[in-house]
């Protein structure tokens, strides 16, 4: 009893994707195909990348719609520069190197000129989209030769970009669980002030934190284009909205302090799910932004719920121990 | 049926899951009476404000206002029975101005329309005032206001929506000596009127002034309820704890060694100056002084949290300066803030991560955490402590004031600092706790570490400390050693009554 009903508070979410997948194999006897699911995990292989960078800026209180620009920009100057010198290394590190540029501008706006996040970002979201388009002219690059091995080849059975997806989700973990940085982040998140009392460098790690967003906007930029075969300026757009739904969706508390990165993968992978089933169903794809609004909804108004009630419960677990204590 | 009863309440009983609030309570409080609650957190005291308040449901049990059975399902029901509640902190938006603020929720409507009659409002807000001679405009905005104008506001509000039961919930926690002596003139005025007070206090000298009638809670029950002049405080604090608590301040002898900490001419222009002083080891060494004399600031500043203009200091014989609160922690210094919630705790985080957030260094390696070492760290530290908390992982925002205070006692302990400067350490915490942060403040003077110890409780300065600086207007008027303690001395000095005896003058 004590057992089910704490498994259901800590992976409630984790069941909610399971329930998902096994509803998607009933409704649609394509869904389990290997095909299918390989062209599942390609796809998530971006948003989900996108949404471990979210998350760690979410966690410290922060966040990043600039990500489907930046994304869009380091891809095609990734793109560009593999067409130029052939070398897919110089490729992927122009793309690290222009998400890390525009992150770090972000964090400079930020942290050192104290502008709120979301209009930081926002003024990148537009500045990025806008580089990209004028050093493309607006015209997508085609052909890009062996760059789109990177997108749709495959290690084994496995697609390249489940392999990234896995690294960099290994990576977040880690980054949060066993760093110095990563407590930072969440103390940063939890209560600014008491982190800087307690002698965090607060600038240090709000910088950290968006470089390494950098990185893996950047890294998600290159696998981006590799697996549609074109650089396209005006691609990716909205991703900032799908990796911010992933996040919260995978129990990420927009109030900070609290996130993790299997809950951003069980996130990413629901919503993942939900747009595949729809489309394998042939759902309108109106109806289908609709759905998509609904779930973050749900998701907040979820998160916001079972807080109150994990507190609740967390005090009066207290008040009963102190209790005995007290009698003892 | 007795006609002096305004409120009683029978038989309440409230569990949350897994827990028994409140067993039992019987309790009635008198026509124009002062009926103060005490007992430690975590009692039952503000769960029972809540049911009466409506905020809560209770399970079984009965509330009678003038011996008539009531039902509260909510605070706007709780208003309409003329019951108001005072919390803690005050429920005011700072940037409305104070006619606002007055009417919030319930601005009156014109007729014809359906707008905001402002020139009501102001009629209405203007005459409050005015009775209540408060020497503030209807506009003046609320962050323009000290904290004892605001609760003198609540008042207001409460007795202008007509309430004859009023809860005060440790009203005087935020404002100084002066504003409470305002605050008590006006409570024996709404005494006068009829009005019944429920008084909720963990200091003992108040609760002593004002009450009439006291009921002491422990573990969800009510252990007494008796008249005022049937109780001392003695009596009153054994109630409370159920234990006894043979000494209040559990002061030792300690060697005192040499200077741990010299403080030289530190300026701060408008907000202090001049300020010299010293700390050696072994020491507790005090700070008094009135709000904004300016002890907070100079602390502030002295672990780096504010920049500092001019001044010199020197750790262990050494002259070093600090630029922000990493280099003071690591020359050794570390400060528990005044102000828990704002600069002490990480509240969505565990007890464990906001112990080890001081000292990381200790938990996580080059490539790892090592989780067994910071579990045991935490343990250890809890189990010396004495800090009551379900688990490592419990989230600290679930555990009591005096808790949480324990906690980030152990997170500064956890750094082993040389010069420990704790800012109001006990302040808004039971009587239990209390007695046990005085001991591991005793303990850790016995290590040879060095205490500032900054407070407004000028007995627990007398009682714990073995020098005591006493500040006004920004700078240290007196230096008291133990053979001159006395309260009336450290006021006279605090309020300026005796000119300034160091010779720093400006």
């Amino acid at each position: 009893m004590k057992f089910w009903y704490t498994a259901r508070k800590k992976y409630s979410i984790h069941f909610v994707l399971v329930f998902l997948f096994i509803f998607c194999t009933f409704a649609n006897p394509n869904f389990l195909s290997v095909n299918n699911m390989t062209n599942i995990s390609t796809q998530l292989a971006v948003t989900t990348i996108l949404a471990f960078g979210a998350t760690m800026l979410i966690i410290s209180g922060m966040l990043d719609l600039s990500a489907g620009s930046v994304l869009a920009l380091s891809g095609v100057f990734a793109v560009s520069v593999y067409k130029s010198t052939g070398s897919m290394i110089l490729a992927i590190l122009a793309g690290i190197l222009t998400g890390v540029v525009c992150n770090v501008i972000n964090a400079v706006m930020i942290s050192t000129f104290k502008t709120p996040p979301f209009i930081a970002t926002l003024a990148m979201m537009a500045v990025a989209r806008g580089v990209a388009l004028y050093f493309t002219q607006g015209q997508n690059i085609l052909q890009l030769g062996d760059f789109v091995k990177i997108g749709q080849g495959t290690l084994g059975i496995i697609p390249i970009p489940v392999i990234f997806l896995i690294a960099f989700g290994i990576l977040t973990w880690y980054l949060l669980n066993h760093t110095r940085f990563g407590r930072s982040l969440y103390a940063v998140g939890g209560n600014e002030e008491a982190a800087v009392a307690s002698g965090i460098n607060v600038h240090k790690i709000k910088y950290t934190a968006f470089i390494i967003n950098g990185i893996f906007v950047g890294i998600a930029g290159v696998l981006f284009m590799a697996r549609v075969n074109a650089g396209l300026p005006n691609g990716a757009i909205n991703y900032e909205f799908t990796a911010l739904t992933a996040s919260i969706v995978g129990g990420t508390s927009f109030s900070g302090g609290i996130g993790t990165a299997g809950g951003t993968l069980v996130g990413a992978f629901i919503v993942g799910f939900l747009d595949n089933i729809m489309n394998l169903n042939g759902v309108n794809s109106y109806l289908q932004q609709i759905i998509r609004g609904g779930i973050i909804a749900l998701a907040v108004i979820y998160d916001i719920r079972t807080k109150g009630r994990r507190t609740k419960q967390i005090l009066g677990n207290s008040e009963k121990k102190n209790e005995q204590k007290q009698t003892n | 049926m007795d006609a002096s009863i305004k409120l009683r309440v029978s038989n309440i009983e409230k569990s949350f899951p897994g827990v028994k609030a409140l067993n039992k309570i019987d309790f009635s409080v008198k026509k124009g009476t002062v009926h103060v609650l005490c007992g430690e957190n975590g009692a039952g005291k503000s769960t029972l404000m809540k049911i009466i308040n409506g905020v809560y449901q209770p399970d079984s049990g009965q509330i009678l206002i003038d011996e008539k059975p009531v039902k509260i399902n909510n605070p706007m029901q709780a208003r309409k029975l003329g019951i108001s509640m005072i919390f803690q902190e005050l429920n005011f938006v700072k940037e409305l101005s104070v006619e606002e603020n007055l009417f919030l929720g319930r601005l009156p409507v014109k007729k014809i329309g359906g707008s905001v009659d402002w020139k009501k409002v102001r009629r209405e807000t203007e005459a409050l005032l005015a009775a209540e001679q408060l020497p503030y405009s209807p506009t003046t905005q609320l962050k323009d206001l000290s904290v004892s104008d605001i609760q003198m506001l609540e008042i207001i509000k409460a007795v202008s929506n007509k309430s004859d039961i009023i809860i005060m919930d440790e009203p005087t926690s935020a404002i100084t000596l002066k504003e409470v002596e305002r605050l008590f003139a006006k409570i024996k005025e709404l005494k006068a009127r009829g009005v019944s007070i429920i008084y909720i206090s963990h200091k003992m000298d108040e609760i002593f002034r004002i009450a009439d009638d006291i009921t002491i809670f422990r573990d969800g029950t009510v252990v007494d309820s008796r008249p005022k002049d049937q109780l001392d405080m003695e009596t009153l604090i054994n109630l409370m704890v159920g234990r006894k608590l043979t000494n209040t301040y559990p002061k030792e002898t300690v060697a005192i060694g040499d200077d741990l900490l010299v403080v030289d001419a530190y300026n701060q222009p408008g907000v202090f100056h001049d300020v010299s002083f010293h700390v050696k080891q072994g020491e507790i060494v005090g700070f008094a002084g009135l709000m904004g004399a300016g002890r907070t600031e100079v602390m502030r500043a002295l672990v780096g949290l504010d920049p500092l203009l001019s001044g010199r200091m020197s750790i262990k014989g050494k002259e070093t300066s600090i630029n922000n609160v990493r280099d003071s922690i690591e020359q050794g210094m570390v400060m528990l803030s005044e102000d828990r919630r704002r600069y002490g705790i990480i509240p969505v985080r565990s007890v464990m991560e906001n112990t080890t957030l001081s000292s990381l260094h200790k938990v996580f390696n080059r490539f790892r955490r090592h989780k067994k070492e910071e579990r045991r760290l935490v343990s250890d530290a809890f189990q010396h402590m004495k800090v009551k908390s379900p688990s490592l992982d419990t989230v600290i925002a679930s555990l009591s004031g005096g808790n949480q205070q324990k906690v980030l006692l152990a997170k500064s302990m956890l750094r082993d600092p040389d010069v420990l400067i704790l800012d109001e350490p006990t302040r808004g915490i039971d009587v239990g706790a209390k007695f046990e942060i005085y001991k591991l403040v005793t303990d850790m003077a016995k290590e040879g570490k060095g205490i500032i110890m900054v407070s407004s409780e000028l007995p627990e300065l007398i009682g714990m400390c073995d020098r005591i600086y006493v500040m006004a207007k920004g700078t240290i008027m007196g230096e008291l050693t133990k053979e001159r303690f006395s309260q009336e001395l450290i006021m006279k000095y605090a309020t300026g009554t005796i000119a300034n005896d160091r010779g720093n003058t400006d």
